[in-house]
């Protein structure tokens, strides 16, 4: 248990600072590395490369945006599985849901309660 | 592309530009970076000390409980965007505090918020996504593109 807390630490820091150099080094906005960074975990997991990884760094893999690209691959494969191509297209937020509706609704409930500042 | 454009300038225009780039601050990348590790760090131990809670008390095993935990972590981003902590830790952090998922929570977040005094339809609801939803685009279609490449490779290139 100490263990997976050290390597969630430890992978999940190494990935933010990856984001980091390639803020300050090669000057790229936020918008423009977290794409990268969602692109990179979708290509991984075509690869079948992200599962043993969250298997070995547990949230330090799900936590960076990276995640966020591989659910997306996940569900699309899953589906297509049993449904053919068709469920590249059915299956490809099924995995993802959680993230996005978390961030509409708490977004919503957000603006609701909390006054812009300034 | 950046080469081609300096190309077209004019001789003041490049001189103006070799001065800001001699007179640039430098960022100071080492210290921004061990920020990052410490941040990005911090954030993923949390993250797993509540993906362990899932584990144990629902029965989530370690490759689905990574669902409940991304939700739960842009819940407490909601809170911390909301009373003006985020933005703190962003500073201190930099890439340490955009790269995991709270990072996304906060823009969704921080943009509905910021653009509520537009009202609720034009301001919430057109403005929330305006900084993630580059983020969803294209991690939707190169997931799109991926899923595509490996479900023919699988059904009809007999892998």
């Amino acid at each position: 248990m100490v263990a997976s807390f050290f390597w969630a630490f430890v992978i999940g820091g190494l990935i933010c600072v990856i984001g980091q150099i390639m803020f300050d080094v090669f000057h790229l906005t936020p918008a423009h590395t977290l794409s990268t960074f969602v692109v990179i975990g979708a290509i991984l997991d075509g690869f079948g490369l992200y599962e043993p990884f969250i298997d070995f760094a547990g949230a330090g893999a799900t936590i960076p945006i990276t995640s966020f690209g591989n659910s997306l691959v996940h569900g699309a494969l899953q589906e297509a599985e049993k449904h053919g191509l068709i469920g590249v297209l059915t299956g490809m937020f099924e995995v993802t849901s959680s993230g996005i509706s978390a961030a509409i609704i708490f977004g919503f409930i957000g603006a609701l309660l909390f006054k812009p500042k300034g | 592309m950046a080469n081609e454009q300096r190309k077209l300038q004019t001789k003041i225009m490049q001189e103006y530009y070799q001065l800001e780039k001699k007179n640039e601050t430098k960022r100071p990348v080492v210290q921004n970076c061990l920020r990052a590790f410490l941040v990005g760090g911090i954030i993923c131990s949390i993250g797993q000390a509540i993906q362990f809670f899932y584990m144990y008390f629902f029965h989530f095993t370690q490759q689905t409980a990574g669902n409940p935990t991304v939700a739960t972590m842009i819940f407490l981003s909601m809170l911390l965007t909301g009373f003006g902590v985020y933005d703190r830790i962003a500073q201190f952090g930099g890439a340490g505090s955009a790269v995991p998922v709270t990072g996304f929570g906060n823009a969704v977040i921080s943009a509905a918020i910021e653009h509520r005094t537009e009202g609720f339809v034009l301001g919430v609801g057109g403005n929330m996504f305006k900084l993630a939803g580059s983020v969803i685009l294209f991690g939707t279609f190169s997931a799109f593109v991926v899923a595509l490449i490996k479900t023919i490779l699988i059904k009809w290139g007999g892998f």
